[in-house]
C-alpha cells in the first residue's frame, strides 16, 4: 500500500504527460482547421507579442465570419511560450504534434525563430514569421513576412544620404539582428565612399537603461563639421530610455536625426513624442498610411479590441498579409497539407495595407514597399518617403562576402534555400 | 488685389477688424501682398517647393511672417481643398478651425476631410529654423535674438552675413552682441569668400570660445583653405579638445553620480526589507513597478480631469505611490513573510511567487505594453554647465534620492518607530519583553521598505519604461548594491550605490556598456571575498545567527 | 558502500527510473502511432527535459540541502555544460551549415569571423567535449568556491554573489565578440555521434542516457551524503562554526561538494542541449537559477528524491498551465510557490512523510528542520 502510493508520486510526471497528450488527441479530431498562435504572453517579449496574438484572433474571427476556409471553421490554438526560447521549441512541437495545427503564426525574436526551426523542419509544418529580421536564412517551412535588411535598412540609409548625411553612428543592441544589419550597412556605406572614421559602431546590452554616456558620445561624434545621423537597431525595451535621454539632452532631429528599425507605433505609445518630432523610422507599414484598406483594418482593430486608442504597427500588417496569403494558398491547393501549401503559396498575392499588392517570392520572402516616416507629436509617423515600387525580400545579403553567392528558390527543380551560384551546389541541405 | 484675401472674411468680423486692417494695410500693403502670394504656393506643394517658399519668405524679409513659419514647423498649416487657400489650422473636435496666415484671425471652420496638411520634414524644419533666425535678428526680445544667433552659428550660412553684420551694428545688449560676433566668426571661418586674415581671426575667436559647437564649426573649415588658416584651425581644435577632455571627465563623474542615485533609489527600500529585516524580498522590483504605475494612473486622471495640474502630477503621485506600494508591502508581510521569520531563504521563494503574481496582475490590468508617463515641464530639458549637459530629470532624481535617504535615516535614528524597528531586528525576544508590539513593528518596517520602493518607481517612471518588466531589470542591481554596501546599513547602501554608479560610468567609455557591467560584477564578487559582509559590516554576535 | 547508501526510498526511485528507461522507448517505438498506448515523440523529449531538470535539482540539493550552500547561480554550471555539448554539436555539423563552411559555424561566417577562436578547438572530438562538460563547470566552481569558502563568505552574501556570477556570465555570453553565438546561442544541430537528432530512435536513446545520468547522479549523491563526509556536511549546514571548532576543514568539504554538484549540473546541461535543440545565454539568467531553487524547495530540501520530484512537478505544471491558461498561468504558478512555502515547509515529500508520521504516531513531534 505504501509502496504503491510512493510509486504513484514518482511516476506522476510521466502519467500526466501521457494523459494530457491523449486527452488532446481526442479533441483534435473535430471538424475545424486549427491555426497555432505562438507568441509570448508573459515575460520580456510580451510587450510586443501580445498584440500579435490579438491580431491573429481578429483575423481568424473575420475569416470565420466570411465562412471559414474550405467549408470549415478556423480554430485558433493559443499557447504562451513565455519569452523562454527552449519553451518556444517545446510549444511548437506541442502545437504541431498534439494540437495538430495546420499552420503556426508566431515568434518575434530571432532566437525564438532559430529555436523552433528544427521543429518545423522535422514535423513538416508551416511557420509565418512577421518581424523584420537579419536575413541570412531561407527555410522550406518558414515564410518571412517581415522585412529582410534590403527592405528596411538599405533604403533608409539611401534616404539619409539624399538628405546630406555624411557621418554615421550605427547603434544597436548586442544581438544578431543589429550585428548583421550593421555589418551589411557598414559594407554598403564603405562601398559608397564613406570613410571608416566617419562610421561609429556601438553596442549595448538588452534592456539598457542608462544612455547618458552613449548620447553624449553621439553628440560629440556629431560635432565634426559633417551632417551626422544615427542608425538605430536598438531593441524594443531599451528605446524608451534612449529617446527620453535624447529628448532631454536636446538632440534634435534637425541636428542629428535618428532612424530606427525597431521603433514603431507600439513603442512610441510609451513615450512623450513632442521632443522627438522629426526622428525617423523605416518600416513597410505605418498606421498613418492613407488608404481605404488601412482605414478599414484600423476600424476593425478598434472594434475587436473595444478600444479606439490601440495603435497598429508593421508586424501586425505582416501577419495580415501572411494570413491572407496562407488562406489563398490553402484555397488554391484545396487542402491544408503543408507540402501542397508550400507548393501553391509561391506567387500568391495579397493586398497590403499601404495600397499595393504583395507577392510571395520563391525564397519565401515577400515583396513590400519601404516607407520612411518622421515621428509626429501625436505618436504617429508622417510618411516622408516611399520607394516607387515594391521591393522583393533578399534572403542572402549581397553585402556579406560569404552570403553573396547564395540564392534561395523553393520551386522545383531547385528546391533549395541556399543554392551556391559559384559552386552550383545546394549548400547545407543534407 | 491686396483686399482679395479679406473678401472671404465674414462681414461682421471684417467690420470689427476694419480699423486695424486699414492701418496695417496702409503700412505694408505691397509687402504683405507679396508674402501672401508666396504663401499661396504652399497648397499641395512637394517638399522642394515648400523649401523654396521658405527661402523666398526669408529673402522677402518680412518679420510678420515669423509666427506663420513657427506654425508651419509645428505642422499646423493646412490648405483648403475647395479653393487651395492656405491657412493656419487648429483641431476643434472633429473639425479644423482655419486662421489667416498673417493676421491670425479666424476665417473658417471646415470638416476634417476638407483641408489637407502642408507636410514638412527635417530638411524643411532646418530651412524654417534658418529663415526664422534671419527674420528675428532684430526681434525686441533678447531670448529670441540669442536663439537666432545660436541658429546662425550652427547653420554657418554665408548669405545671412549682411543681415547679421547690420544687426550687430544695431545691437546694444552685451550678451547678444557677443553671440552675434561668435556667429559671425563661425560664418567667416568657414566661408571661402572671406579673406585669409579675416578667417584666421575668426578661427582664433572660435578657439577661445571653445565648446563642441565651436569644434563643429572649426572642423567644417575646408581642407583646401590657405596654409595659415589651416594652421590656425589645427591649433584651435587642439585647444578645444584639451578643455573638452577635462570637461569629459567631469561629465563622467556626473553621469556616474546620476546612475548611482538611480541605483540608490532602487536599492534603498531593499536595504530595509533585506538589510534590516533579513527578508530576501524578490518582489522588491515589482513594488517599484507599482510605484511607476501609480504615477501613470495619477497622470491619466489628471490628463482627463485637470490638465492644469500636470506639472504637479509627480508631487501628487509620490505619496500615493508610497501608500500603494507600502500597503501591498504590509499585505505581503502579514500574509506571507511573518510566517517565515528566521528562514530568510524561504522568504526568497515565497516573495518570488508574489512577484510573479504582481507582474501578471499589472499585465492583466494595464496591458503588457509600455505606458506613457510624461515629464512635467520642470523635469524636461537640460542646462549647460560649462561643457557638461545636465538634464533636469536626472538632477531632480539625484535630489529626490538624497532627500529620501535623509528622511529614512532620520526616521530610523530619531523617531520612536525607528527605535522600535532597530530593537526588533537586533533582538526580537528582548524587544517583545520590553513591550514592543513586534508584529506591528514588522509590518510597519516592511511597509516602509515597500513604500520607499514605490517612491523609487515614481522617479524611475521619468527615465525608464513603465512596463510590467520594470521591476525585473532592477532587482539584481539592487541586491548588488545592498550586499556591496553591507546589509543592514543605510549608509552602506548610499556608498554602495554611488561607488557602483561611478565605477560603471568610468569603465563604460573604455570597455563598452556590456563589458563595463561585467567588470563591475566581477569586482563585487572579488570585493566580497575581501570583506565578506560588505563595505559597512555590522560587527558582533548577532551577525552569525 | 553502494548498498548502504540505498535505502528503500532510493531503491523505489531507481526502480521507477528503470521502468521509465524501458517503458518510454518501448511505448514510443514499438506501439503503432495513434493507438492509445503509443507515447508521442513530443512526450519523449519533454520527459527527457524534465529528467535533465531533475538531475540539476539533485545537484543543487546536494549543496543546499546537505551543506547549506544556497547557490543562486547553479544555472551557470548547467549552461556551461550545455554550451560544451552545444559546441561539439556545432562542430559536428561540419560543412552541412548553410554556408557550407567546413570549419566555422554559421553564425561566425556571416559575422565575418575569419578563423575559429582558440577555445573552439578540440570540440570536434566527442571525448574532449565530454571532458569539458565536467571540466568547465567544475573549474569555475573550484575557482569560485576556493575564494568564497576560504574567505568565509556565507549565507545570503554567498547566495547573492553566486547570482552575480551567473548574471555576469549571462552578459558575457550575450556579447557576440565572445564567440558563443550571442543571444541566438547555438542551434540547428544535426546529429550526435552520427545519430540523427531528429529521429525518434535518437530521441529515445538520449532519453535513456538521461535516465542513466540521473540514476548515476542520484547514487553518487547518496554515497556522498551517507558517507562519513556526508555527516560532516550536515554538521556544516547546521552549525558551521561549531564544526570548524571541532577541527574539521570546513572549506575543504564545502569545496568538494560544490565542485561535484557543479559537474553534475554540467552533465544535466549537456544532456539538455541535444534534446531541446538550443542553448543560449538566457539559461544563465538569474531567474532560471532561482527557479531551480524553487524546484528543490517544493520537492523537499534535504531529500534527493524530493528535489527530483519537485523539478518534474514544477516543469510539468509550467508545461500544462502555459497551454491551458496562456494568460493566467503566472497567477497559478506564483500562487503555487507562495502556498507551498507557507504550507509545505518541507516540500511535497516532507508533507507526505508528515501525513505518514501522523498516522503511525498520533502524538506528533515537530519534524527536524534544516537550519539555514
Amino acid at each position: 500500500m505504501k509502496l504503491s502510493r510512493r510509486q504513484m508520486m514518482a511516476a506522476m510526471g510521466a502519467g500526466a504527460v501521457g494523459a494530457t497528450a491523449s486527452g488532446r488527441y481526442a479533441f483534435a479530431q473535430s471538424d475545424t482547421i486549427k491555426v497555432g498562435v505562438l507568441h509570448s504572453l508573459s515575460g520580456t517579449m510580451a510587450i510586443s507579442e501580445t498584440t500579435l496574438k490579438d491580431v491573429m484572433l481578429m483575423l481568424i474571427e473575420q475569416q470565420n465570419a466570411k465562412g471559414g476556409l474550405l467549408g470549415k471553421k478556423l480554430e485558433p490554438v493559443v499557447v504562451d511560450p513565455a519569452s523562454d526560447w527552449p519553451l518556444f521549441a517545446e510549444k511548437a512541437r506541442e502545437l504541431i504534434s498534439v494540437s495538430k495545427v495546420s499552420a503556426v503564426f508566431g515568434c518575434w525574436t530571432s532566437v525564438s525563430r532559430k529555436s523552433v526551426l528544427p521543429v518545423f523542419e522535422e514535423l513538416n509544418s508551416l511557420l509565418f514569421y512577421p518581424v523584420q529580421y537579419e536575413g541570412e536564412e531561407s527555410q522550406r517551412n518558414v515564410f518571412y513576412t517581415g522585412a529582410a535588411p534590403n527592405q528596411q535598412a538599405i533604403p533608409a540609409v539611401d534616404y539619409l544620404k539624399e538628405q546630406g548625411v555624411e557621418r554615421w553612428v550605427l547603434a544597436g543592441t548586442d544581438y544578431v539582428y543589429p550585428r548583421t544589419t550593421n555589418k551589411i550597412l557598414e559594407q554598403y556605406l564603405k562601398d559608397s565612399g564613406v570613410a571608416a572614421e566617419d562610421i561609429m559602431i556601438n553596442y549595448t546590452p538588452f534592456g539598457h537603461s542608462d544612455w547618458q554616456t552613449i548620447v553624449g558620445d553621439i553628440k560629440s561624434f556629431g560635432s565634426a563639421g559633417k551632417k551626422t545621423a544615427v542608425v538605430s537597431t536598438i531593441n524594443g525595451d531599451a528605446n524608451v530610455p534612449f529617446y527620453k535621454e535624447l529628448g532631454n539632452q536636446g538632440v534634435k532631429a534637425t541636428d542629428i536625426p535618428v532612424v530606427a528599425f525597431s521603433v514603431g507605433e507600439e513603442e512610441l505609445a510609451g513615450i512623450d513624442t513632442a521632443p522627438l518630432v522629426g526622428h525617423l523610422a523605416a518600416w513597410n507599414y505605418f498606421m498613418s498610411a492613407d488608404t481605404p484598406e488601412n482605414e478599414a483594418f484600423i476600424a476593425e482593430w478598434h472594434k475587436f479590441t473595444k478600444n479606439d486608442k490601440r495603435v497598429t504597427n508593421d508586424p501586425m500588417e505582416a501577419h495580415y498579409i501572411g494570413f491572407n496569403m496562407w488562406v489563398k494558398a490553402v484555397e488554391a491547393a484545396g487542402t491544408t497539407d503543408p507540402d501542397a501549401v508550400i507548393d501553391s503559396i509561391v506567387g500568391v498575392t495579397a493586398p497590403n495595407l499601404t495600397g499595393g499588392v504583395s507577392a510571395m517570392m520563391p525564397n519565401h520572402h515577400i515583396t513590400k514597399p519601404v516607407l520612411i516616416g518622421e515621428i509626429q507629436d501625436n505618436g504617429q509617423f508622417d510618411i516622408v518617403y516611399e520607394t516607387p515600387g515594391l521591393v522583393a525580400g533578399d534572403a542572402w545579403s549581397d553585402f556579406l562576402p560569404e552570403s553573396k553567392p547564395l540564392i534561395a528558390d523553393w520551386r522545383s527543380p531547385m528546391k533549395c534555400g541556399n543554392f551556391n551560384t559559384v559552386t552550383g551546389k545546394c549548400g547545407g541541405a543534407g | 488685389m491686396a483686399l482679395a484675401p479679406l473678401a472671404c472674411l465674414p462681414f461682421a468680423r471684417l467690420a470689427r477688424l476694419a480699423s486695424l486692417c486699414i492701418a496695417l494695410l496702409c503700412a505694408a500693403t505691397s509687402a504683405q501682398a507679396e508674402t501672401r502670394d508666396i504663401i499661396a504656393r504652399l497648397a499641395n506643394a512637394k517638399f522642394p517647393v515648400v523649401k523654396q517658399v521658405i527661402e523666398d519668405l526669408a529673402a522677402a524679409g518680412d518679420p510678420t511672417v515669423a509666427p506663420f513659419l513657427r506654425k508651419l514647423r509645428a505642422g499646423k498649416v493646412y490648405w483648403r481643398k475647395s479653393d487651395r487657400a492656405v491657412f493656419i489650422a487648429e483641431r476643434e473636435k472633429r473639425d479644423y478651425a482655419l486662421f489667416d496666415p498673417i493676421t491670425g484671425a479666424k476665417v473658417d471652420q471646415v470638416g476634417r476631410r476638407a483641408a489637407k496638411k502642408v507636410r514638412v520634414n527635417n530638411a524643411i524644419r532646418s530651412a524654417i529654423d534658418a529663415a526664422l533666425a534671419g527674420l528675428t535678428l532684430s526681434s525686441p526680445k533678447v531670448e529670441t535674438r540669442l536663439a537666432a544667433a545660436k541658429q546662425l552659428f550652427a547653420d554657418r550660412d554665408a548669405s545671412a552675413l549682411p543681415a547679421l553684420t547690420a544687426a550687430l551694428a544695431r545691437e546694444k545688449d552685451p550678451t547678444v552682441k557677443t553671440a552675434f560676433e561668435d556667429a559671425r566668426a563661425a560664418i567667416l571661418a568657414t566661408s571661402t569668400a572671406a579673406t585669409p586674415s579675416e578667417r584666421v581671426k575668426a578661427i582664433a575667436r572660435l578657439g577661445e570660445r571653445g565648446g563642441s559647437d565651436s569644434l563643429n564649426a572649426l572642423s567644417a573649415v575646408d581642407a583646401k583653405a590657405p596654409a595659415d588658416v589651416l594652421a590656425a584651425k589645427e591649433s584651435a581644435i587642439a585647444e578645444i579638445k584639451r578643455s573638452l577632455a577635462v570637461w569629459g571627465a567631469a561629465e563622467n563623474i556626473w553621469q556616474g553620480v546620476s546612475l548611482g542615485s538611480v541605483l540608490l533609489l532602487a536599492a534603498i527600500g531593499l536595504a530595509i526589507t533585506f538589510g534590516v529585516m533579513g527578508v530576501i524580498n524578490m518582489a522588491h522590483g515589482e513594488l517599484v513597478m507599482l510605484g511607476a504605475y501609480t504615477t501613470f494612473a495619477v497622470q491619466e486622471v489628471i490628463r482627463v480631469s485637470a490638465p492644469a495640474l500636470f506639472d504637479v502630477s509627480l508631487l501628487i503621485a509620490a505619496p500615493l505611490a508610497f501608500l500603494v506600494a507600502g500597503g501591498v508591502g504590509v499585505a505581503i508581510e502579514r500574509g506571507v513573510c511573518r510566517f517565515l521569520y528566521g528562514r530568510p531563504l524561504e522568504t526568497l521563494l515565497a516573495t518570488w511567487g508574489v512577484s510573479l503574481i504582481l507582474q501578471q496582475l499589472v499585465r492583466s490590468i494595464f496591458g503588457p505594453n509600455n505606458r506613457e508617463v510624461g515629464n512635467p515641464s520642470w523635469m524636461s530639458g537640460a542646462f549647460e554647465l560649462g561643457e557638461m549637459t545636465i538634464t533636469y530629470n536626472r538632477l531632480w532624481i539625484l535630489i529626490f534620492a538624497l532627500a529620501v535617504f535623509a528622511l529614512l535615516l532620520g526616521l530610523m535614528k530619531r523617531t520612536p518607530l525607528g527605535l522600535q524597528m532597530r530593537a526588533v531586528t537586533q533582538n526580537r525576544a528582548m524587544a517583545a519583553d520590553m513591550g514592543v508590539r513586534t508584529g506591528w513593528v514588522d509590518a510597519m518596517t516592511f511597509g516602509l521598505g515597500a513604500g520607499v520602493a514605490g517612491l523609487a518607481g515614481v522617479a524611475l517612471s521619468q527615465i525608464d519604461n513603465v512596463s510590467p518588466n520594470l521591476g525585473q531589470s532592477y532587482i539584481v542591481d539592487s541586491f548588488m548594491v545592498v550586499v556591496f554596501g553591507g546589509a543592514g546599513n543605510l549608509w552602506g547602501a548610499l556608498a554602495g550605490a554611488f561607488t557602483l554608479g561611478v565605477a560603471n560610468k568610468f569603465l563604460e567609455p573604455y570597455a563598452g556598456a556590456v563589458l563595463g557591467k561585467i567588470l563591475v560584477l566581477v569586482f563585487i564578487i572579488l570585493f566580497i571575498q575581501k570583506r565578506p559582509r560588505g563595505l559597512f559590516a555590522i560587527r558582533g554576535r548577532a551577525v552569525e545567527s | 558502500m553502494i548498498l548502504r547508501a540505498l535505502d528503500t526510498r532510493s531503491a523505489i526511485f531507481l526502480g521507477v527510473l528503470f521502468i521509465l528507461a524501458v517503458a518510454v522507448p518501448f511505448l514510443n517505438q514499438a506501439m503503432t502511432p495513434g493507438s492509445a498506448a503509443h507515447l508521442p515523440s513530443f512526450a519523449v523529449s519533454l520527459l527527457g527535459k524534465y529528467l535533465c531538470y531533475a538531475l540539476l535539482a539533485v545537484a543543487l540539493d546536494l549543496v543546499w540541502g546537505y551543506c547549506g550552500i544556497l547557490s543562486l547561480g547553479h544555472g551557470a554550471f548547467f549552461a556551461l555544460g550545455g554550451y560544451a555539448m552545444g559546441m561539439h554539436l556545432m562542430r559536428e555539423i561540419g560543412d552541412r551549415g548553410v554556408y557550407a563552411n567546413p570549419l566555422l559555424p554559421d553564425f561566425m561566417v556571416f559575422l565575418n569571423w575569419k578563423e575559429l577562436p582558440w577555445f573552439w578547438h578540440g570540440f570536434d572530438m566527442f571525448w574532449f567535449a565530454m571532458i569539458m562538460v565536467f571540466l568547465a563547470p567544475g573549474a569555475l566552481a573550484f575557482l569560485f568556491g576556493w575564494f568564497a569558502f576560504r574567505s568565509r563568505v556565507t549565507g545570503v552574501y554567498l547566495s547573492i554573489i553566486t547570482q552575480a556570477l551567473t548574471y555576469a556570465l549571462m552578459l558575457a555570453f550575450f556579447r557576440n565578440e565572445m564567440g558563443f553565438g550571442g543571444n541566438n546561442g547555438l542551434t540547428d544541430f544535426k546529429d550526435v555521434l552520427g545519430f540523427d537528432l531528429q529521429s525518434d530512435a535518437t530521441r529515445c536513446g538520449l532519453f535513456v542516457a538521461t535516465v542513466a545520468a540521473l540514476a548515476f547522479g542520484f547514487v553518487l549523491c547518496r554515497i556522498i551524503t551517507t558517507s562519513k563526509a556526508g555527516k560532516v556536511l550536515v554538521a556544516v549546514r547546521d552549525a558551521e562554526s561549531r564544526t570548524r571548532f571541532l577541527g574539521y576543514r570546513v572549506e575543504g568539504f564545502k569545496l568538494f561538494v560544490f565542485v561535484v554538484s557543479a559537474m553534475l549540473a554540467g552533465l544535466a546541461g549537456a544532456l539538455y542541449t541535444p534534446q531541446v535543440g538550443i542553448i543560449n545565454p538566457s539559461e544563465f539568467s538569474p531567474a532560471n537559477s532561482i527557479e531551480i531553487v524553487i524546484w528543490v524547495a517544493l520537492g523537499g530540501r534535504g531529500s534527493l528524491v524530493g528535489a527530483a520530484i519537485g523539478a518534474v512537478l514544477v516543469s510539468l505544471a509550467k508545461t500544462l498551465l502555459t497551454g491551458w491558461f496562456p494568460e493566467l498561468w503566472l497567477f497559478a504558478l506564483g500562487g503555487l510557490f507562495v502556498l507551498a512555502t507557507l504550507f509545505l515547509p518541507r516540500g511535497v515529500l516532507g508533507a507526505v512523510e508528515g501525513i505518514k508520521l501522523r498516522r503511525s504516531r498520533p502524538a506528533r513531534e515537530p519534524a527536524p528542520q534544516p537550519a539555514e
